[in-house]
């Protein structure tokens, strides 16, 4: 693949959406962003907004019923959603990018040691030897934090956290440059939360990864982001360096969801978002997050573009 | 009586409160463990020595990792569980002296709010039918009795209109509205304590704050008691008037909410409160600090001081040794930790 002068990702007017019984449902509609290498963006949104779905689609594991999937997606500059299965599987999916997907380390395989589950990515995608790839293993387990006699171990005998690292190691054992991370702490303690972002925090800088970590949780976020994402409805709405959008967010949505986060630290008394997002099968037209925003006014009938430049870019009529 | 708990020093102060709505006096609920062919196993002591007073109208946080014993806690209060020892006065009356309608009785004045608002509705009733079992059984003969009260919960509950939510099955609800009915159902017998476990940790963020903020208005305006039970520091200082941080199975802290956030006392606290993030970019830039290891096995928990094998101030001979009684080095402060002796 393409040289140094390329982003590692861009990804531009990504669809992915669902047929059911009750309509389509527009889960991905139209998302755009890049990222550089040894960079993590985080994607902050509501349940249900189309995060792990914006996973699904950058990786193509797409489930039977896919009404729509289109897109380009840019890796060091090639689009790869031009590439057949094979070469997708073969370039794409574990060489380059993994995904530790949602409750990952609920996943396991129960009947087998962990250590031959962190190996097996490499002998299957990299075609490694069974004894070179235990080596792998283990070397992952060693940047992840996990002793290395539970190479031996089953999932049982492990703790959430542990089984969460190593969920960690298996996407890291094919040496991707990027990491698709969907809730990898959601359903930790306070303690072990901590340990996986300082796990995170510590392959970023030993092994030059980029990340994409889609969450829910704004808090912890930022103990990643340099960039951040915004997603609403099936859509990008914010995207800025996390520097800019922490402490002052763009989007009318974004300054409602910052405001609703509490905080240690400050008096501030947070704030709630009335209403609800709308169905992603019943769209409003014109600006999703309309019904719930106070500054709504006569444009906001007629979809709004990406307004700004470079690294910051709202999807609202206010910043045209 | 179990013979591990006779060697028990109990060292813990009689606590005389006269308005105190719950005294809780060195409670212990521990599970038995049995193994298959050898059968006694030892116990899961899930609270081991637990004590405090809670007042009338007053609000508590219950704050703690998963399985330091919170819900075993909570069960033992809602008289779900049976204390292995010890004592729960509610009222001025003693929880292990109630049978059958007695204690059927005490649990209508003690609301629950659980965790996950899906699992705690059954899924083929409707709200009215929802709201109106419990009318039912506590022997509101009257129709237009019952439906008057439910009118009545759920506009407190901000459900409004009401009659667009009467018909429908809990799986047409948003999470945040499945909460305020488990909350409306809890209010329904007008209780003197809700007790709320992790109410809001299902929920999105933009929901959490409304939840949370209801709660605390029907608190205050029935002058409610509440224990709020949740692992999230950041969260208890909207909610509560006192903190109590729980580690394997025993409070190892417990202070006024501005005392403990101001000036924590316990090495534990100071873990949870440094691994508590607010959003902010520079936090990217450095690590967190965390105490190694892992919360310790309540069937074997370390002798002495159960934080002793992760803690920074650890001092041997010492901690190792001898359990930390409740100390207090300021007025209402109380930790326990030989720091502080
Ligand atoms: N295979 C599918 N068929 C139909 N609808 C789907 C499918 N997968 C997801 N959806 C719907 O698409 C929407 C987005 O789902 P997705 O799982 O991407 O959300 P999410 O943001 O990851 O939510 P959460 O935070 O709860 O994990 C939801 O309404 C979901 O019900
Ligand atoms: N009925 C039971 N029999 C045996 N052990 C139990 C029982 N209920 C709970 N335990 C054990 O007691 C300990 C405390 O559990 P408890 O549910 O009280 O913790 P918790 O603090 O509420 O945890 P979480 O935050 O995960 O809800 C755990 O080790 C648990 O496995
Ligand atoms: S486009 Fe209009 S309705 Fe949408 S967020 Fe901006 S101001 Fe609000
Ligand atoms: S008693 Fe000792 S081991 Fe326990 S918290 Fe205090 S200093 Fe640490
Ligand atoms: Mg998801
Ligand atoms: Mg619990």
């Amino acid at each position: 693949m393409n040289t140094m002068s390329h982003k590692l990702l861009r990804i531009e007017d990504l669809v992915l959406h669902f047929k059911t019984r009750l309509g389509t449902v527009q889960a991905v509609d139209g998302v755009d962003f890049e990222l550089d290498t040894n960079r993590a963006v985080v994607i902050l949104g509501e349940s249900g907004c189309g995060k792990s779905s914006l996973a699904k689609a950058i990786l193509r594991l797409l489930p039977r019923n896919v009404q729509k999937y289109s897109g380009e997606v840019y890796l060091q500059g090639t689009d790869v959603m031009q590439f057949d299965e094979e070469q997708f599987r073969h370039n794409v999916r574990w060489a380059a990018i993994s995904l530790v997907p949602q409750a990952a380390m609920n996943a396991l395989n129960p009947v087998i040691k962990v250590g031959e589950q962190v190996a097996e990515p490499a002998i299957v995608h990299l075609g490694v030897k069974r004894e070179a790839a235990l080596n792998l293993a283990r070397r992952m387990f060693q940047h992840v934090g996990v002793p290395e006699d539970f190479l031996e171990r089953y999932p049982f005998e492990l703790s959430g956290g542990m089984r969460q690292r190593v969920a960690l190691a298996m996407a890291l054992v094919t040496s991707p440059s990027l990491i698709v991370l969907d809730e990898p702490t959601s359903a930790l303690d306070l303690l072990t939360q901590a340990n996986i972002m300082n796990v995170l925090k510590r392959i970023k800088q030993e092994l030059g990864t980029s990340f994409i970590l889609i969450t829910h949780d704004i808090a912890t976020s930022s103990e990643l982001a340099d960039e951040v994402a915004i997603m609403y409805a099936g859509q990008i709405v914010e995207v800025g360096h996390a520097r800019d959008f922490f402490p002052a967010p763009l989007h009318p949505y974004a300054q409602m969801l910052m405001a609703s986060v509490p905080r240690l630290r400050s008096e501030s008394d947070p704030m709630f978002i009335t209403g609800q997002p709308p169905s992603l099968v019943n769209l409003p037209t014109g600006c999703r997050f309309k019904a719930r925003c106070p500054f709504r006014f006569d444009k906001c009938e007629r979809e709004p573009l990406m307004f700004g430049k470079n690294s910051r870019k709202v999807k609202c009529w206010l910043y045209e | 009586m179990i013979t591990e708990l006779r060697d028990l020093k109990m060292n813990t102060p009689k606590i005389n409160e006269p308005q105190a709505l719950l005294t809780i006096q060195d409670l212990r609920v521990w599970y038995e463990l049995r193994r298959f062919g050898f059968g006694h196993a030892g116990y899961v002591k899930a609270v081991d020595g637990v004590s405090f007073a809670l007042a009338e109208g007053e609000t508590v946080a219950v704050v703690g990792e998963s399985g330091c014993g919170k819900s075993s806690l909570m069960k033992t209060i809602l008289g779900l569980n049976i204390p292995t020892s010890g004592e729960v006065v509610f009222d001025g009356e003693n929880l292990s002296g109630l049978k059958g309608d007695g204690l059927q009785h005490y649990r209508f004045k003690v609301g629950y709010v659980q965790q996950d608002p899906y699992g705690a509705l059954p899924p083929f009733m409707n709200v009215q039918k929802i709201l109106e079992e419990p009318l039912i059984i506590s022997g509101m003969k009257s129709r237009e009795e019952r439906l008057a009260r439910i009118h009545k919960v759920m506009s407190e509950v901000k459900l409004h209109p009401v009659e667009d939510f009467l018909k429908k099955f809990p799986h047409m609800l948003s999470g945040g509205q499945q909460q305020r009915i488990v909350i409306a159902r809890a209010m329904l017998r007008e209780p003197k304590l809700i007790v709320a476990d992790e109410p809001v940790s299902m929920l999105d963020a933009s929901v959490r704050v409304e939840i949370l903020k209801l709660l605390r208005a029907l608190q205050e305006s029935h002058g409610l008691s509440v224990i709020y039970i949740t692992h999230d520091l950041s969260t208890v200082k909207y909610f509560s008037r006192r903190i109590f941080v729980m580690y394997a199975g025993s409070l190892i802290e417990k202070a006024d909410t501005r005392q403990l956030l101001g000036n924590p006392l316990h090495p534990y606290t100071h873990a949870l409160l440094a691994a508590t993030s607010d959003p902010e970019a520079r936090n990217a830039e450095t690590f967190k600090e965390v105490p190694p290891g892992e919360p310790p096995s309540l069937v074997n928990p370390p002798t002495g001081c159960r934080f002793h094998p992760r803690c920074p101030r650890f001092m041997a001979g010492l901690c190792d040794v001898k359990f930390p009684p409740d100390l207090e080095p300021e007025p209402g402060h109380f930790v326990a930790c030989w720091l502080y002796q």
